[in-house]
């Protein structure tokens, strides 16, 4: 009988500690597909944020840096400047990669230094217990923001890609999102996509995974996917900032 | 024995060079030595020194602050620096630009028109190699062919084309002592 | 054996180079450009990497990552940049990534100036960042010591998988002294603990400091103690000058040792009895044989560029069985050949404890 379904290669047995309805364990999957579909377990080196994807290091089956709080870009370079050879990407979450390490995702973007960047949107601070995000939506509640974000107050959103799209380092970004089963094929496209830019050393790649965090947004899983695809999408557009297309025509 | 020099002038006479000269020269002879420069605000403009150690002995505080002998290339220098060379010790400094200098009982004092000899030779800049040869002459602290040996570590390479004029310009001011 | 007049920074540049650095990330700031500058020159001409980062914060987790992979990674600041960079030395020590870390150190506390000063003896040895941990911290004294300590810091930072510091200021920086330079080492980014890559091995290799699970963080802790031991029973260096026949012993690193070591010569040519003890690692502290001297009778002064860091060092190694005396300047200031002279011989003067 033909196996049409098995578990990747590039994922460990241990069971996740993500709440229900989270998509991580989503993400963690097609990161894990894009691996063992380019057949790169063996020469891949991931970074683990300071968020919910901490303990990434204990899900995937390859070699993994624990990075501090934002860092994650900056600890991928030093990784990948010492095995150019490798396949060295980065997990982080909004307030890891768009808050505290927005230096350090900037700079390794505008180098286009020849990593992979996974990028989890889910408009809140989940580990810590749901506080305000750097991509909390506008009247948006948080522990944080209890009467709603207030823009004239606190500012607006960063749309991650479309800032770092402005710069001529990366070869690709693209925005993606995981609430549904069409979405969550073309995100794992994205993702592999992303990892074929870094093998072929086109520099600089960044898939933003839009996401959910039931828990923290107080809602059951099937309404913060709903949440994700009508507040979401409208305020962070999905689609590719900057193309492969682009970079070989430069 | 431990000779301890202070080389001292405005910012652009190339006081750190000569410095430099002397502590590589020393280390030609196969002394300890040490130099050290005196940045900071003085850096542009104002006065700029450096410190040159040269001994037999492991060198200790590598800042000379009771120098053994000083070259000082203007007034200010030769004013900051003449009393706190040690007695018995040697001043060289530059006549060209310090008319007048008292004398300092119990100190060899030698003026060298630097910049006049500097511009005999072609070339005001060597005025500092000109300085440097006096003050060989006078203290004996390294030969004339370590002083010579040492602007081939010294100078950069593009400036190795310029090494007969600076050996021109030593060798006057080293002929002013004789 | 050839030697080549070389400012300290360089030196210590080259002496990295020699022992098989390859791999060099930093951040501008006074009195340490020499260091980058150097490093930005010389890298690509032995195939290894010089990059500029975008803040000392990110140059110490690019050290964490490149140190990680297994690759000998220098970074070098000063003590500004050096408090920026506390976070990472942390996690450094916590995940035990070998590495070593420059402070060319300055005066402070805040932006400060940009005079020579040992005012960062606590930050270095005494933590700096949050956590039970310590780096191996050398003072060199001399140019040569330099090239000679960079290369003994890479060799025990892989040894005991430790970051090691090196505790030099604007005058050790600045100063040039003849050097003979040592022979290139080829060295292989091929540790087993690294991150490479499986590349085969049955389990990856995780470089990490998180201890969240149960008694994890404790572990962690008491393995990190049990290195530290080890290094203080091995590790611990220092130059003792004419202490045997000493009433009065000075202790004093770096920039500070060598303005000691002018006024002792002074001293004992007018035939006092009078020693040096320099201490080369100032973590280890050469608590035994300060402790030693102390039971011997010894009395000792501290001369310091700050209001007294290292003496308090001094002050637990011989635990009261001696006399300890202190003399400091303040940030940016360097004491005399002639004060340092003035106060041993007053203190001489003055008589025992």
């Amino acid at each position: 009988m033909q196996k049409v379904f098995g578990y990747p290669r590039a994922l460990t047995s241990k069971r996740t500690h993500y709440c229900p309805g989270c998509t991580h364990g989503i993400v963690h999957r097609l990161v894990a597909e894009a691996i063992d579909d380019l057949g790169i377990q063996e020469q891949t080196i991931g970074i683990a944020p300071v968020g919910c994807a901490v303990l990434a290091y204990e899900y995937f089956d390859v070699d993994f840096q624990e990075a501090a709080h934002g860092r994650a870009p900056a600890v991928a370079t030093g990784i990948k400047r010492v095995h150019p050879d490798a396949v060295v990407f980065s997990y982080q979450g909004d307030g890891d990669l768009a808050s505290i390490g927005t230096a350090e995702i900037v700079h390794a973007a505008a180098r286009g230094e020849n990593i992979t960047v996974i990028f989890i949107n889910n408009t809140v601070y989940g580990m810590t217990g749901g506080q305000m995000a750097p991509t909390t939506l506008p009247g948006q509640k948080t522990t944080t923001s209890p009467y709603g974000r207030d823009t004239t107050k606190v500012g607006f959103p960063i749309r991650v890609s479309e800032m770092l799209a402005t710069l001529d380092g990366p070869s690709y970004i693209e925005r993606v999102s995981v609430h549904d089963p069409k979405h969550i094929i073309k995100a794992g496209r994205a993702i592999r996509k992303a990892f074929e830019m870094q093998i072929a050393g086109k520099g600089f790649s960044l898939v933003e995974v839009l996401s959910t965090c039931p828990t923290n947004w107080g809602l059951t899983p099937i309404k913060a996917l709903e949440r994700l695809k009508e507040q979401m999408i409208p305020y962070y557009p999905l689609g590719v900032f900057r193309s492969p297309e682009e970079v070989a025509e430069e | 024995m431990t000779y301890e020099i202070i080389c001292a002038g405005f910012g652009g006479q190339g006081v750190m060079l000569i410095g430099e000269l002397l502590a590589y020269g020393g280390m030609l002879e196969g002394k300890n030595v040490t130099w050290f420069p005196s940045y900071g605000p003085e850096m542009r403009g104002g006065t700029a020194n450096c410190s040159v150690v040269i001994s037999d002995q492991p060198v200790g505080s590598p800042i000379v602050s009771e120098p053994d002998g000083l070259i000082a290339m203007n007034g200010p220098s030769l004013e900051k620096f003449k009393a706190t060379v040690k007695p018995g010790g040697a001043i060289v400094y530059n006549a060209s630009m310090i008319e007048t200098a008292s004398e300092m009982p119990g100190l060899k004092m030698l003026p060298v028109p630097s910049n006049e000899i500097a511009s005999e030779l072609g070339n005001n800049k060597v005025a500092n190699m000109v300085a440097l040869g006096a003050f060989i002459g006078l203290t004996k602290v390294i030969t004339l062919s370590s002083a010579v040996k040492a602007l081939e570590h010294v100078l950069p390479a593009r400036h190795h084309k310029l090494i007969p004029l600076n050996v021109a310009a030593l060798e006057k001011g080293l002929a002013l002592v004789k | 054996m050839e030697r080549v007049m070389m400012k300290g920074n360089e030196a210590l540049a080259e002496g990295a180079i020699r022992a098989g650095c390859r791999f060099f990330f930093g951040y501008p700031i006074t009195p340490q450009n020499e260091i980058p500058e150097y490093m930005a020159r010389r890298m690509p001409e032995v195939n290894g990497v010089f990059l500029q980062a975008e803040s000392e914060v990110s140059a110490i987790n690019m050290i964490y990552g490149a140190g990680g992979a297994g690759g000998r990674a220098l970074t070098s600041s000063s003590s500004p940049g050096i408090s920026l960079k506390q976070e990472g030395i942390s996690y450094l020590a916590g995940a035990q990534v070998p590495c070593v870390i420059v402070n060319v150190a300055r005066g402070g506390p805040g932006l400060g100036g940009l005079g020579p000063s040992q005012s960062d003896y606590f930050q270095a040895t005494k933590g700096g960042g949050h956590g039970d941990y310590h780096l191996i911290v050398y003072a060199p004294g001399t140019a040569q010591e330099m090239v000679d300590l960079i290369g003994l810091a890479f060799d025990k930072a892989e040894e005991y998988r430790n970051p090691v510091m090196i505790l030099s200021d604007a005058i050790m920086g600045q100063m040039m002294e003849p050097v003979v330079l040592p022979e290139m080492r080829e060295v292989t980014a091929d540790q087993p603990w690294a991150t490479t890559g499986k590349k085969g091995r049955a389990k990856p290799n995780v470089i990490n400091s998180l201890g969240i699970v149960g008694e994890d963080l404790e572990r962690i802790n008491i393995e990190l103690q049990e290195k530290y031991k080890k290094i203080v029973d091995n590790e611990i260096r220092y130059e003792a000058d004419g202490i045997d026949d000493a009433d009065l012993i000075v202790v004093a690193y770096g920039t500070t040792s060598r303005v000691a070591r002018s006024a002792l010569n002074m001293l004992r040519a007018e035939g006092k009895k009078v020693g040096l003890l320099r201490p080369i690692t100032l973590w280890p502290f050469p608590k035994p044989i300060l402790s030693e001297l102390a039971a011997e009778g010894k009395r000792f002064l501290v001369v310091e560029m700050s209001v007294g860091q290292l003496v308090e060092d001094v002050i637990l190694a011989v635990n009261d069985r001696a006399k300890v005396d202190f003399f400091g300047k303040l940030n940016g200031s360097v004491p005399t050949v002639r004060e340092v002279y003035n106060e041993i011989n007053a203190l001489l003067q003055k008589g025992g404890a």
